[in-house]
């Protein structure tokens, strides 16, 4: 076994090496995005006093495994006047940056599958890019309730876009780095010292922008199944929907990813700089702590969209363009303000 | 005076806190679902299911075929054709009931005045073939037959009400 992967060329056993943490990280994703779905639908259903999904296998913990194989032996639709390429090709566009942004996403102290300087430009280009996906199956599927909610998802990624790089600006200048392990790596020392705190403002507009790039409710007019159908995936059916969906939901584990490393600390745990605690495997950096992170987030993702009913259009715009624009950048003033006298525990 | 204070709710979200933390209170709170096929809703000695035909204790057929169901059925459901039976007696010969127009009403059973086609509390059924939606009389004799003691104990619950 190691005589025959010693005598492989350097240049394939460094692809097979690759190919293995991409499966590492892919093959985890798309578990982690199967059991959210099982997650929503329990979460919300505690939330209306119900019991959620419960009879597929033991307290329906199959249950996603039975979503996947209804949809895939469903019959994928083609409208006969749609454009077939793009509608074929669009759920791709929309699964492949989610999957792809991962690369950068240091998950741990010792694992990142690509530790690239500019981690966060990566970041931003690759979360635009999805919605060219939404955009061209509502175009390709040649249905005016899919057009309408393409237009609507690109307006509303658009103006929040701004917003969330306006919140992230605030996150270079504390950390002073495009990379995104060093950016944990600057937030350390103790919860107070993760930016949450310092950049209270521009977490609240990072969040909240977040939701409205996954097109979640409350900003789920993309969707809006009481106003056009489902929007955007109005035409597709069996796998070519599932793919949407699984798109959609990858996004949000992403965004809550990010929103642990942004602003509370990655992989960095809460207990570090107490008292007692500060020499005990709790303190140690580790996934643990990023995944608990990110499943804080998802679950506020889950209790957002049990809470809120859906933002009308022009109050998304207003939202977007007429308040967190004017609050991110006022606070990023405030934080130059902080950054020049040295203020608090942050910024000397 | 009151717009800083609009102002300032509108700032710190407030309001969708408030909400937010309604939900949470609910996520902890019991669950009220029936699980359905272990578990079942408690139900009314009245409850009107599928229909049955009585008979009296020594066997004889309760419906005299007066057609007084016939005609006081809204959704017109029941067809009823009638004869001479052997002892003489006037009997029906056809008493059907098509399960796709009754509205479970409970007319017929209002009207019936030997107490003869009642609605039990059966309501866990289904057909799988084009017809069996009409109850026949020998359907509903078969199932005033199973299930006499239900029947007989309900209109004895229901009784002092009347």
């Amino acid at each position: 076994m190691i005589e025959a992967w010693l005598g492989l060329p350097v240049g394939l056993q460094q692809t097979l090496i690759v190919v293995l943490q991409v499966l590492g990280i892919v093959v985890p994703l798309i578990l982690t995005v199967a059991y959210l779905t099982l997650a929503e639908r329990k979460v919300i259903g505690w939330i209306q006093n119900r019991v959620g999904p419960n009879r597929v296998g033991p307290k329906g913990l199959l249950q996603p495994f039975a979503d996947v194989l209804k949809l895939l032996i469903k019959e994928i639709v083609i409208p006969a006047k749609s454009s077939r390429f793009l509608f074929v090709i669009a759920p791709l566009l929309a699964i492949v940056p989610a999957f792809a942004t991962w690369a950068v996403i240091p998950v741990s102290p010792e694992f990142v599958l690509a530790d690239i300087n500019a981690g966060v430009l990566y970041v931003l280009a690759l979360t635009s890019m999805g919605v060219y996906g939404i955009i061209l199956a509502g175009w390709a599927s040649n249905s005016k309730y899919a057009l309408l909610g393409a237009m609507r998802s690109a307006a509303q990624i658009v103006a929040y876009e701004i917003a969330m790089g306006f919140a992230l600006v605030g996150v270079l200048m504390a950390s002073g780095s495009l990379n995104l392990g060093a950016i944990v790596r600057a937030q350390e020392g103790s919860v107070a010292h993760w930016f949450w705190l310092p950049l209270l403002p521009l977490f609240v507009v990072y969040f909240i922008s977040g939701v409205a790039e996954t097109n979640r409710a409350p900003f789920d007019v993309a969707e809006g199944e009481s106003e056009i159908v489902a929007g955007f995936h109005v035409e597709y059916s069996g796998m070519a929907f599932a793919v949407f969906f699984l798109a959609e939901y990858a996004n949000m584990v992403l965004i809550s990813a990010l929103a642990a490393i942004f602003f509370f600390g990655g992989w960095l745990s809460p207990f570090q700089g107490l008292p007692l605690l500060n020499d005990t495997f709790l303190a140690a950096p580790s996934f643990f702590w990023f995944a608990m992170k990110t499943a804080f987030f998802l679950f506020c993702f889950l209790w957002f969209r049990a809470t809120f009913p859906r933002y009308r259009y022009d109050q998304i715009m207003r939202l977007g363009w007429k308040v967190f624009i004017p609050v991110t950048l006022v606070w990023l003033f405030v934080e130059g303000l902080m950054i020049w006298f040295d203020f608090g525990p942050w910024f000397n | 005076m009151a717009s800083l204070r609009n102002i300032t709710k509108t700032l710190f979200l407030t309001e969708l806190l408030a909400g937010l933390r309604l939900t949470l209170r609910n996520l902890f709170k019991r669950k009220v679902t029936v699980h359905y096929p272990e578990e079942k809703a408690p139900q009314s000695p009245r409850f009107r299911g599928l229909h049955a035909l009585r008979r009296y204790p020594n066997g004889e057929e309760r419906c005299i075929a007066c057609k007084l169901c016939e005609a006081v059925c809204p959704a017109l459901a029941i067809t009823i054709e009638s004869d001479v039976g052997e002892n003489g007696l006037r009997r029906t010969t056809r008493y059907d009931i098509d399960l796709f127009k009754c509205i479970y009403c409970g007319f017929c059973e209002e009207a019936c005045p030997v107490d003869s086609i009642v609605e039990t509390r059966i309501h866990e059924y289904h057909m799988e073939n084009p017809g069996e939606n009409i109850m026949t009389k020998e359907k509903l004799l078969a199932i005033g037959d199973k299930y006499e003691a239900m029947i007989a104990s309900d209109k004895a619950a229901d009784a002092s009400y009347r």
